[in-house]
């Protein structure tokens, strides 16, 4: 059992619960603990730090300094919340990069009788520490509901994999992080070249038809891939694109219907807890029915897919068609 | 301007002359040189200066002759040079001297201009330093001793590695002149990459028509020996005596025995995609020529594809040879060949555009590669010359051409790749030529220097090609609207008008950049050469000699040494060709007397130095159990004397106490430019170096 401490944040009290609920579902099977840190405070989310540097960073390295404290050996600081992450990890890299902004932030916490020394708490995302740490192999042997058909679209929006201040992630335009982590559970993945792009953030406040426009690109994407529903690792992305969807369609006179999940979702139902259990039903655009169907139909495609059944005729190629050129293997780590 | 102070000559005293360079303003705009010509006359008398003097170009003709009247008029036996670097014109003052009656290794030549003056914009300090290096090159000239060049023979036979057109153009140059060549190809046949090209810019005569002729002039020649299906694998000895190991590949069919006809190729039952010759974009047999008009027309077996290597069986090559030339018991041969100098042409790589996802290269069909694209316009290539989509008979309706993919981008290479504009110009011609295609180039900036260049530029555009200036964000099939369903749309900022555009079309081709080879750097330390970080390789002078290297005897020619076109890549090869010519001609050859030695008293062994040597020249005598220096090899660098943890290893010319003295010169000027810095000498070598840096 790897043990970690853990920053929740708003969302996952609120908006994101389904979050929340999943992630406490799967922490045994993969074998880790969280310890939540004591009396911790809002990450500044994305506006704060636009607006004053000073108080800004000084509130989210409360957050570091709380942790710096409770940490008993090396656990690193584990966000789910992609804001949150960004946050306390830009903190931290700033800290160390901007000693005048160090000696700033520290006086501030001083005030209250902490102190943060940058470097001191290594700050992570949860998907990457379930690559990273746990491994797909351990991620594959704990399904017990294999996901088989069910066709997602990965979308990881813009703060996990950029900036990237601590060089995790080696691909910032296409990562295949998340498609590796839902291929895992056996789950049929689309090509989703939109995986990084805006989810509009708060441009559904400030300018309506402009987030309601990238919100319409993400969703209507996924369906012309024949996704039948979004899994996201941001409760943000998450939150947008699932409660304007409805806006978003009278706007455009469009009838999308497109769930969009958290990853922990699918793997907590892959790994065979109820999908009520990890909050599954939630959604304003409902992932339940599509969910049950498809793990109704997907102990045959299992079997189909295992070469029990005949796959299905596969069209030859044109004989006049050029060669495509040779990738690397996707499931290979990049 | 002169300052002397003349007394006659006392035997056995040292008399140094000193010549301050302005560089016309490159020195002289920041350097107060008439000042540091004076203040040597005054202040570095007991050191033995005699006369000190300042002029426009040292090293023009009446400046030179300063220098010889002056060691006849004063009595100099001894000469410092303050001017530019040593790579520069420290030969051209060596000479002067010699010129004047003195051994030419009493000159030192010091750097202002490279190691000051360029590098600051504080006059007075710069002043000052100029002074300070100064004084060390006058504490060091007075232990200069006389030294005389050693002689070695050259051999008259020459090593080409690389059969691309660089290489082509050097070995006929060498092999016309009447002396031997061994050209090297790690491939089946010799052309390169410009046998995969269908035309050249900027006159668009046919490739082929151009190079076959030379190919097979090459394949022909009585003094040049051909090597293909061969790689250097060791290479040893110093100019004019270089023995290398080259291993010649089990070609899997007997050369003396086939006759080209083809027809193991029409009868071989595996079939190939080949990612070299035709950039996978077509397919060959498992035993192949890469194309028709190959030199040699030897075939090779490709033994991991070959069924019968792979299963025991088949054989089909075999049964339908008519002169029995296949032979799967062939065994790679070694090669031990003699050669006073050797070229190397290698080449370059095609920058793999998989890693930039944002252009889906790999993942969107229709994106295309600038080798893929000369394959596809190649009218011996895959469609016969047809330009048309992934789908092997759709033709374009329009046609987006990027530049500098993988060039001048900080992420990847920030180099400018020099040929893409013109290849890009090449294609939108040809895309125009075969299509009705509406073309669009996207480019950051246009470089078309060289002669017909801009020309054929104004001659594309008015083709009609569209050129918006801006490097695409992205290239995606994800449309946004109707016009954008099923093509493929660029993303950019047309920065003339400060606009984001979307440009939906049915083909892309990336104009990839010039990369070195992948195992570049492994070539260089084979052939004992420096390469830069990226890893191409290092001139002697990126302008005065390009086709040399800092090891004598190698040279270089064509991308090698960076992006080049065709016809500077002809010319490397020509250049390279004769300077070898020159060294074959003269038969024996003057090496630079400054070596280091070691003294195998004080060598414990330990062979630090063995693998810090860039040119290979320290070998271990096992049986003494210490290591030593090959004097022709030795470029007197002197890694090894500062490794040598011993102080085993010493200079001929930088001998420990020339520089130490040529510190203490340094350290003697304070601040003020007048009094010493401190007294006393450093004790030990690294008390010097500390002593310097915190200086």
């Amino acid at each position: 059992m790897s043990s970690y401490l853990y920053y929740p944040g708003c969302s996952m009290e609120g908006s994101g619960r389904s979050y929340r609920e999943s992630l406490e579902g799967i922490c045994e099977p993969l074998g880790i603990s969280l310890e939540e840190i004591g009396d911790w405070n809002c990450c500044g989310a994305t506006e704060y730090v636009s607006l004053s540097t000073t108080p800004a960073y000084a509130m989210i390295a409360r957050n570091l300094a709380i942790a710096a404290g409770q940490k008993k050996a090396d656990e690193p600081l584990v966000a789910a919340c992609s804001a949150c992450y960004l946050n306390l990890a830009k903190a931290d890299h700033y800290m160390g990069a901007q000693p005048a902004l160090n000696t700033r932030v520290n006086d501030a916490l001083g005030a209250g009788g902490l102190h943060y020394d940058p470097g001191t708490v290594r700050v992570r995302h949860l998907l990457e520490v379930i690559l990273n740490d746990v491994g797909l192999d351990k991620v594959r042997a704990a399904v017990k509901k294999p996901l088989t058909g069910l066709k997602v679209a990965p979308y990881l929006g813009c703060m996990v994999p950029r900036p990237d201040v601590d060089g995790t992630y080696t691909n910032h335009e296409q990562p295949n992080d998340l498609d590796r982590l839902l291929r895992a559970l056996g789950a049929d993945v689309v090509d989703y070249p939109l995986k990084t792009e805006c989810c509009g953030g708060h441009m559904t406040q400030v300018a309506p038809k402009v987030g309601l426009e990238l919100i319409r690109r993400l969703v209507a994407e996924a369906e012309r891939r024949e996704a039948v529903m979004m899994v996201t690792v941001c409760p943000m992305c998450q939150i947008n694109i699932d409660a304007y969807q409805g806006e978003m369609n009278a706007m455009f006179h469009t009838k999308h219907k497109m769930p969009i999940v958290f990853f922990t979702q699918l793997m907590g139902v892959a790994f065979g807890l109820e999908p009520n259990k990890v909050g599954v039903g939630r959604e304003y655009t409902n992932a339940s029915k599509i969910l049950a169907k498809a793990l109704k139909a997907a102990p045959e495609l299992a079997l189909a897919a295992a070469g029990a059944v005949p796959a299905a005729h596969k069209p030859r190629p044109d004989k006049r068609a050029l060669p495509m050129p040779r990738m690397a293997d996707s499931e290979v780590e990049e | 301007m002169t300052a002397e102070h003349s007394h006659l000559p006392v035997e056995g005293e040292i008399r140094i002359g000193v010549y301050v360079c302005h560089c016309g303003s490159n020195i002289a705009g920041v350097v107060d040189v008439a000042e540091v010509a004076r203040w040597a006359a005054e202040n570095l008398r007991d050191q033995g200066v005699v006369v000190a003097r300042d002029y426009k170009f040292m090293c023009s003709s009446p400046g030179q002759e300063f220098v010889t009247d002056d060691i006849k008029k004063y009595g100099l036996n001894r000469i410092v040079v303050a001017a530019c670097s040593p790579h520069l014109h420290e030969n051209t003052f060596r000479t002067a001297t010699a010129r004047g009656g003195l051994n030419p290794y009493l000159c030192e030549l010091v750097s202002i201009r490279e190691q000051d003056s360029w590098v600051h914009t504080d006059k007075a300090a710069a002043t000052v330093k100029a002074k300070a290096i100064l004084a060390g090159g006058v504490e060091r000239v007075r232990r200069n001793e006389p030294l005389s060049p050693m002689t070695v023979d050259i051999n008259p036979a020459t090593l080409v590695v690389g059969g691309g057109i660089a290489g082509i153009s050097a070995t006929l140059e060498i092999a016309d002149a009447g002396f031997k060549v061994y050209l090297v190809e790690k491939d089946p046949s010799i052309g390169g990459h410009m046998a995969q090209f269908d035309k050249t810019f900027p006159t668009l005569d046919c490739a082929a028509c151009i190079l076959t002729p030379k190919m097979l002039t090459a394949g022909t020649h009585p003094n040049v020996e051909l090597l293909t299906w061969s790689e250097v694998e060791k290479v040893e000895g110093y100019v004019g005596n270089f023995t290398v190991t080259v291993r010649k590949k089990a070609r899997y069919v007997n050369e003396d025995l086939c006759n080209g006809c083809g027809v193991c190729q029409e009868k071989c039952p595996k079939k190939v995609l080949d990612e070299v010759f035709e950039a996978g974009l077509g397919y060959r047999k498992a035993i192949y020529t890469p194309f028709a008009q190959a030199v040699p027309r030897t075939p090779v077996i490709d033994r991991p594809n070959c069924t019968y290597f792979e299963k025991g069986t088949c054989k089909a090559c075999e049964k339908f040879c008519e002169t029995n030339a296949i032979d799967f018991n062939q065994q790679d041969t070694v090669l031990t060949l003699e050669v006073g100098n050797i070229i190397l042409a290698t080449g370059y790589d095609l920058f793999d555009a998989r890693k930039m996802q944002q252009y889906g290269y790999g993942q969107l069909p229709n994106v295309f590669t600038s080798l893929e694209f000369e394959r596809l316009s190649n009218s011996a290539g895959p469609t016969n010359g047809h330009i048309v989509l992934r789908d092997g008979v759709t033709e374009p309706k329009s046609v987006a051409i990027v530049h500098c993919v993988g060039s001048r981008d900080k992420n990847h290479n920030s180099y400018c790749s020099a040929i893409c504009c013109m290849q890009s110009l090449k294609f939108a011609h040809l895309v125009k030529e075969h299509t009705e295609a509406t073309i669009y180039d996207f480019y950051i900036d246009m470089r078309t220097p060289g002669k017909g260049y801009d020309e054929f530029y104004q001659r594309i555009m008015e083709e009609g090609g569209i050129f918006v200036r801006g490097k695409p964000a992205e290239i995606t099939d994800v449309a946004r609207t109707v016009e954008e369903e099923g093509k493929l749309i660029l993303q950019v900022e047309d920065t003339l008008i400060g606009q984001q555009r979307r440009f939906p079309v049915d083909m892309v081709i990336l104009s990839s950049a010039l990369e070195p080879r992948a195992d570049a750097k492994e070539l260089a330390v084979r052939f004992g050469i420096s390469c830069s970080f990226d890893g191409w390789a290092i001139e002697k002078h990126p302008k005065l000699d390009p086709v040399a290297t800092m090891t004598e005897g190698i040279f270089v020619a064509g991308c090698v040494s960076g992006p080049k076109d065709i016809p500077a890549s002809v010319a490397q090869g020509a250049a390279a060709a004769a300077r070898v010519l020159g060294r074959i001609q003269q038969k024996k050859m003057n090496l630079e007397p400054i070596k280091a030695t070691v003294d195998a008293e004080h060598c414990s062994g330990c062979r630090i130095c063995n693998t810090m040597c860039p040119y290979n020249a320290i070998s271990f005598d096992d049986a003494k159990g210490v290591s030593s220096i090959n004097v022709a090899m030795c470029q007197g660098c002197g890694t090894c004397i500062a490794a040598c943890p011993a102080g085993a290893i010493s200079g001929t010319g930088f001998s420990d106490e020339q520089v130490l003295a040529q510190i203490e010169g340094l350290l003697r000027i304070g601040a003020d430019g007048m009094r010493p810095h401190r007294s006393g000498f450093p004790t030990t070598h690294h008390e010097a170096i500390e002593e310097a840096v915190r200086a």
